[in-house]
């Protein structure tokens, strides 16, 4: 039932096949400290909730969403790092609740997609332009010179 | 009887299509002139025949047919009836009909402007434009057909996803579907050349309008879209690299990239070969964006299986046609000569780079996209990719396209001065200059990079404008002789113009209102104040109402600026009665400054309620800035040398433009 309704979601909406996030962060939820909540904002917007379609902890609504983002504050007060926490809940949940996926052999090729496409594009246009003879236009000989001053005495051709 | 009207109709134009794939293509081959005419009228009573199906269809809609499938599970009889004719495609069947309508509007098209075309070219292109169609209409009716009766009927319908019934959202499809279907001419148009094993300027000067248009409908799809998610998601998000978000951008990267390097062959028959591949790979594109849409199979590996007779049916689709487009090129493609020659510092090697970096996006939305699916069908393993990767990587590589793009234009074609250009444009960094200095001294608060992302948005406005400033003289000539430049400029150089402020229009808005954006969670009780964006807004409660098909909670915020009373607030929490279902309505109140966006939420246990306030400063600059580009397009499309069908202007112009 819930695969069907996603897929009417996903065919209609055509883009953007998000359910509709009402409230995600709570204000009974957010620390009292605001140097605090805002690195948890910032930890929310990197995890995925992982009962959702492609929305980020801090932008769903679903319990689990706000259970993961209770999980988190309470690393926070416990004195984590940023990473510590990341860490805290790939260990519980696995790679899957990174929205960055982490630089690692599975992942290498996605990382450097960008560089790879982007040094062949060069290379095939370094190689193209090496291929061609050169633009550069040679200066009239002094015959072809005479030749243009006569058409101009001329009135043109 | 009209909807089996329409069935028929949808059969009769799967058999002329077959006819017009056949028929004209073996017409050029054997140089039969009666054969290759076939198209035309083929073309057109393809459109006529799918046009009377979709109007069945909608017809079915607006009467509240509920005896037919499709209509029983996606319609309500209590549905306003904008939204009884939008959920035509608001739905997987009726989304496939209105694609392969629009598809045979672009047909149909061709076959009717195509008049100065050589007839073989014209035949083929129509010949293949057929192959698309008799693919999707066998899709349509083998997988997906619309017109399937119930007996017994329902007495009423499971109603449309209320989070659709939106005016933004119920013309949001067409207008995406004009753009990924109309680069299929583009597709066309490759093909038949590379079986011609022809191609010249004149090429390129058929194909541009064609791409152009497909790419306007596609930005300004886009973007409608993207407003849509902002207003009525409810956390005034506009962007979410979502998988079939990414479906969309990716043809619209390679159709911007398109657009540029078929301005090179036609100017400079340079980049033959290329801008075939790009034509391929763009529609490509599209198709695939279809495909993931359709099938489910990025939002979930699981809903393939739901339907897996559709998701492979596209997936075949898309193979024959960019295997087969792609086989053909790599026969053909060294065949066609190359043209025109020039140094990489000229205004053809600008346009390489813009491509190089365009397509370098492209593969970087493509592969980020597809690549959870593929480590998980290789390994097991499952990963997401979302924002975080997606801004990390892409944003990078839009910067030097930013900084290239004023440049390009100032560039002469052939070989140029790269310092010239470079002077032309010092006034254009002067004010970007200004506009970090203008930042710091209202008060920067943020990423530190934010300024300068802001000054490059600016830095490509005023390059814009610049450029044209040169191009008409301005203050190099007396303001009488400027104007007359700017009138004798082409419209097409006005659509660069606006094309590019639209894109510098654009940077600004994302940069601002993401570096800048003033946000509140708060509980609310009435009575209460907050001061947000230089608002004070004041809660005054709420209140239970009711609209034509939902029910609603909504809040009611007094918004003062400077004392005095300027707008009431009301955002709301409505449910829909079919089916029943919450959704959010923000209250928004916008300004040239940006846009105060109130949410309200939950009722709380000791009173009050849950509040989210934000101030989104300079957000309609994205909107804006898209809008401003699609009308760019407008523009150069009614150019006269891009006017299909238009004669050739012999007169010379009265002033020659100087090739600078």
């Amino acid at each position: 039932m819930m695969h069907r309704y996603f897929a009417i979601v996903a065919f209609a909406l055509t883009i953007f096949a998000n359910v509709p996030a009402s409230l995600a962060v709570q204000p009974n939820e957010m620390l009292p400290d605001p140097v605090l909540e805002q690195r948890a904002r910032n930890i929310s917007a990197e995890l995925r909730c992982l009962v959702c379609q492609n929305q980020s902890i801090d932008d769903s609504d679903a319990p689990l969403a706000a259970d993961l983002r209770r999980v988190v504050r309470e690393r926070l007060v416990a004195h984590d790092t940023d990473q510590q926490v990341l860490d805290y809940l790939v260990a519980r949940y696995g790679e899957f609740v990174l929205l960055k996926p982490r630089f690692e052999l599975s992942t290498v090729l996605l990382w450097l997609t960008p560089a790879l496409v982007f040094a062949a594009g060069l290379t095939l246009a370094a190689r193209a332009a090496a291929r061609q003879p050169a633009a550069e236009a040679k200066p009239l000989s002094e015959k072809e010179k005479a030749e243009v001053a006569k058409i101009m005495a001329d009135g043109g051709p | 009887m009209i909807v089996e009207f329409g069935h028929f109709a949808l059969i009769l134009a799967l058999l002329v299509s077959a006819v017009q794939v056949i028929v004209p293509a073996a017409g050029a081959s054997f140089k039969d002139e009666r054969m290759m005419r076939v198209a035309e009228p083929a073309a057109i009573s393809q459109l006529l025949l799918i046009a009377i199906a979709f109007f069945a269809l909608m017809y079915a809609y607006v009467t509240s047919d509920f005896s037919v499938a499709n209509v029983a599970a996606n319609s309500h009889s209590t549905k306003p009836l904008i939204y009884k004719m939008a959920g035509v495609w608001g739905n997987h069947e009726g989304s496939m009909l209105l694609w392969v309508l629009i598809l045979a509007l672009f047909g149909a098209a061709v076959a009717i402007f195509g008049t100065n075309l050589p007839p073989t070219l014209k035949a083929r292109v129509l010949s293949v434009q057929a192959a698309i169609a008799l693919a999707f209409l066998l899709f349509s009716l083998l997988t997906s057909n619309p017109f399937i009766r119930l007996d017994p009927a329902p007495s009423d319908g499971n109603g449309l996803n209320p989070i659709l019934q939106d005016p933004a959202l119920a013309f949001h499809p067409p207008f995406l579907y004009t753009g990924y279907v109309g680069f299929s001419i583009a597709f066309s148009f490759a093909i038949a050349a590379l079986l011609e094993g022809r191609i010249d300027a004149a090429w390129a000067r058929w194909v541009r309008p064609w791409t152009l248009a497909a790419w306007m409908f596609l930005t300004i799809g886009i973007a409608m879209g993207s407003w849509w998610a902002y207003y009525e998601l409810g956390w005034g998000g506009w962007w979410f690299w979502d998988p079939v978000e990414n479906a969309s951008f990716m043809p619209w990267l390679a159709g911007t990239a398109l657009l540029h390097s078929a301005l090179v062959m036609e100017k400079r028959e340079a980049l033959k070969v290329w801008t075939i591949l790009l034509a391929i790979l763009t529609f490509s594109l599209s198709l695939m964006g279809t495909f993931i849409v359709r099938s489910g199979v990025l939002t979930s590996v699981h809903s393939f299986a739901v339907d897996p007779a559709r998701g492979v049916f596209i997936l075949a689709i898309l193979i024959f046609f960019t295997g087969g487009g792609l086989t053909l090129f790599a026969l053909r493609a060294k065949d066609m000569q190359t043209g025109g020659l020039f140094q990489p510092i000229s205004r053809e090697g600008s346009l390489v780079l813009n491509n190089l970096l365009l397509v370098t996006a492209t593969a970087t939305v493509l592969v980020g996209t597809l690549y959870p699916m593929a480590l998980e069908g290789l390994t097991g393993q499952k990963i997401s990719v979302g924002p975080p990767f997606f801004n990390m990587t892409f944003g990078p590589l839009m910067i030097p396209l930013l900084l290239a793009l004023p440049l390009g234009p100032m560039l002469p074609w052939k070989r140029g001065d790269l310092a010239g250009a470079m002077q032309r444009l010092a006034f254009a960094v002067l004010i970007a200059i200004v506009a970090v200095v203008a930042i710091f001294a209202i008060g920067h608060r943020g990423p530190w990079l934010a300024p300068f992302g802001i000054a490059l948005g600016v830095y490509v406005m005023a390059g814009a404008v610049i450029e044209w400033a040169n191009r008409i003289k301005f203050g190099k000539t007396g303001l009488g002789e400027a104007a007359r430049r700017a009138r004798n400029l082409p419209r097409s150089a006005y659509g660069t113009l606006l094309a590019h402020f639209g894109v510098g229009m654009l940077v600004v808005g994302i940069i601002a209102t993401s570096a800048y954006r003033e946000e509140h969670i708060l509980v609310m009780k009435p009575g209460q104040s907050l001061a947000v964006g230089g608002y004070n807004v004041t809660f005054t409660g709420v209140e239970s109402g009711r609209g034509p098909n939902y029910k609603e909670d909504f809040a009611d915020f007094d918004v003062k600026r400077d004392g005095s009373s300027i707008a009431r607030l009301k955002p709301s929490k409505r449910v829909y009665d079919a089916p029943p279902q919450p959704t959010t309505e923000a209250g928004i109140h916008a300004s040239w400054r940006g846009d105060l966006y109130l949410v309200i939420g939950d009722g709380q246990p000791g009173g009050g309620y849950a509040v989210r306030a934000y101030f989104n400063p300079l957000v309609r600059f994205i909107w804006l800035g898209a809008l401003i580009m699609f009308i760019g397009g407008g523009i150069s499309l009614s150019d006269r040398r891009l006017r299909i069908g238009a004669p050739s202007r012999h007169v010379p112009r009265a002033i020659p433009v100087p090739a600078e």
